[in-house]
């Protein structure tokens, strides 16, 4: 009894999150793979094998290309600014600060809305006739831009609705991998005279390189996924007049819910899939790159310490 | 279908309220005690700002009127109407709000509860329990992380649309209920805070498997428990790509019922902040309340150097 129990036990445990996962987890994506090689009737609600068919007027499309672009330019545009900013906020919550609390979460406000919540206030102030920026800008003398009709400008607009949910959420992060760096290596550093900008630049950053990764590992994939933003940008959702805001997953959902060709939205879900999967393995060959570097960090130590001595 | 955009890898355990204490309780004070200067407050402060400015720009003008939004000379000041286009958002026939506001409730608890008891379950199995298969099996859920939601929609809408639940709200809850986020969090909270002499204890005393799983993994997994409720209900309320596909007009979740906002007022931008602000007060309820909780969460999972 005893014997059986101990035997069985674990996979009764683990087996409900299996079998939920199997259903609702494994099998759509075998499913997607399946249906990408198919033209699919919606009526009948079966398809017809078509090969790489679908591929292959996927990668023929100008608006693919289009939204490839404009995923990663909104990509770039997000997480560049969003984790140097999180690096510095985090290094101001690093400081010997009253009301830790307080500041931690008023800087995790932005977290709990809603990307939509966030998109129409955003595009709100990014209005191009009587936004709230071009007011600005316009009281300064200044140009007001083009948010809705220029790609660049209108990546700019939708990466800052990013970076408004998200710069907090990397700062917190930054700081406990901040929080665990030895407060040896400050002492030392004072001792020697370095002054905080030097001490951040030193012997911080280094430290953080893994956590550094991993966010930008996640920040990538999320990245790479980007719907809400664009898609409520305005109100008819196509990723504007000339697709300057398109992305991937916008694309998707205008193939399989807006011309309700699932053959097509499947093989684009693949396609976005392994993207993905290849930017993770770049990520994971750097990764391993500077986790030989962190090997090596035995040998910049000692030379920190006899910094001291000299 | 994870709800959590971005998975931390490691639970640090101090940072979490009742984990065993280490000996890094004072350093903080320690070498840099002298204490922050001005310019931190003040760019902590234009933080803060930023942070809390969007919430009050969308006050701002869903207080006004129709045309406050086209008025170059706006005002600062809040007017009075906030409660009127509220109401004319509420009692919109199109948007659904009661029901949207139900809907959230409902299907980010559901789903909330359920990753908590499926990933505690996982999590001990993973974490204290012996088993052929085990190194793979977690290793084959942390790579799922990496898949994207997109990957799984397709087929998932055929299928609830074969079942005819397209619009139904068990067809956003079904897919939530298990996340593998959630069993990799609860495996490393679990392994690093249950002592393994204290379950060997406990089977020597004769009890059963489930016994010492009740009597000693849920009591250790309550604190990372909350957490991982707090995240899959954030996650689950938010969440727009799937219950905008799944979901229609008639029984909306909130954001649905927000984007539906837009395509009927897009001129009146009074209306449309006023159902943004009022469709995140029940988020910003639990902020008030959790936001610690939320903070020290954020903080556990990260990875450090």
């Amino acid at each position: 009894m005893s014997r059986w129990d101990l035997k069985l036990s674990p996979y009764l445990y683990i087996s409900p999150f299996f079998l939920l996962f199997a259903i609702v987890g494994l099998f759509p994506i075998a499913f997607t793979a399946v249906i990408s090689f198919q033209e699919w009737d919606l009526v009948r609600n079966s398809g017809e094998f078509v090969g790489f068919d679908q591929y292959i007027w996927i990668l023929g499309q100008p608006q693919f290309w289009t939204a490839l672009r404009n995923t990663f330019s909104i990509f770039l545009l997000s997480s560049v600014p969003q984790l140097i900013l999180a690096l510095f906020i985090a290094a101001m919550l690093d400081r010997n600060i009253r009301a830790k609390t307080f500041w931690r979460m008023s800087v995790l406000l932005p977290f709990v809305m809603a990307p939509v919540a966030v998109a129409l206030i955003f595009s709100n102030m990014f209005g191009d006739n009587h936004g709230l920026v071009n007011g600005i800008l316009t009281d300064l003398g200044l140009n007001p831009i083009p948010w809705h009709k220029d790609p660049f400008w209108s990546h700019i607009a939708i990466a800052t609705m990013v970076n408004f949910r998200w710069t907090g959420y990397n700062a917190l992060i930054l700081l406990a991998a901040m929080q665990a760096v030895p407060r040896e290596y400050y002492e030392a550093a004072t001792v020697d005279g370095a002054n905080a900008f030097r001490q951040f630049w030193s012997i911080t950053l280094p430290s953080l390189r893994p956590t550094l990764i991993f966010v930008i590992i996640t920040a990538t994939i999320g990245g790479l996924q980007i719907f809400d933003e664009p898609r409520m940008f305005d109100n008819t959702g196509e990723g504007g007049p000339a697709q300057q805001w398109l992305t991937i997953t916008l694309y998707l959902y205008n193939i399989g819910w807006g011309e309700f060709n699932f053959g097509r939205a499947a093989a684009l879900a693949w396609i976005l899939f392994l993207i993905i999967l290849a930017i993770g393995l770049i990520n994971l060959l750097i990764t391993r790159r500077v986790v030989r570097d962190e090997g090596g960090r035995g040998e910049i130590a000692p030379r920190r310490r006899k910094g001291i001595r000299r | 279908m994870t709800s959590l955009d971005t998975p931390p890898l490691a639970i640090v355990e101090e940072n979490i309220p009742n984990a065993r204490r280490r000996w890094r309780g004072e350093r903080t004070t320690r070498i840099r005690g002298v204490r922050a200067g001005t310019w931190v407050y003040i760019g902590l402060g234009v933080v803060a700002a930023s942070a809390i400015f969007p919430y009050y720009w969308s006050f701002l003008i869903g207080s006004g009127t129709a045309s406050t939004i086209n008025d170059p000379n706006m005002s600062w000041i809040p007017g009075g109407n906030f409660i009127a286009n509220a109401l004319s958002v509420v009692n919109d026939s199109a948007v659904n709000f009661w029901v949207a506001l139900w809907n959230s409730i409902f299907s980010s608890t559901v789903i909330a509860a359920s990753v908590v008891v499926f990933s505690t379950l996982a999590g001990w199995a993973f974490a204290k329990l012996r088993f052929r298969g085990r190194g793979w099996l977690l290793a084959f859920i942390v790579a799922t992380l990496a898949v994207p939601t997109q990957l799984g929609v397709v087929p998932l809408y055929i299928l609830f649309a074969d079942l005819g639940w397209t619009g139904n709200i068990g067809a956003i809850i079904i897919p939530a209920l298990t996340s593998a986020f959630g069993v990799f969090w609860m495996t490393q909270y679990l392994s690093q805070s249950v002592p393994d002499e204290l379950i060997e204890a406990a089977r020597v005393d004769g009890a059963s498997m489930i016994r010492t799983f009740w009597t000693i993994g849920v009591v250790a997994a309550r604190p990372a428990a909350a957490m991982l409720f707090l995240f899959t209900f954030v996650g689950a309320w938010n969440n727009f790509f799937w219950p905008f596909i799944v979901l229609d007009r008639q029984s909306p979740t909130l954001p649905v019922a927000l984007s539906l906002l837009q395509s009927n007022y897009f001129v009146d931008y009074s209306i449309v902040l006023a159902g943004v602000l009022l469709a995140t007060i029940p988020l910003l309820i639990l902020f008030a309340f959790a936001g610690k909780q939320l903070v020290n969460g954020i903080m556990a999972g990260a990875v450090k150097g």
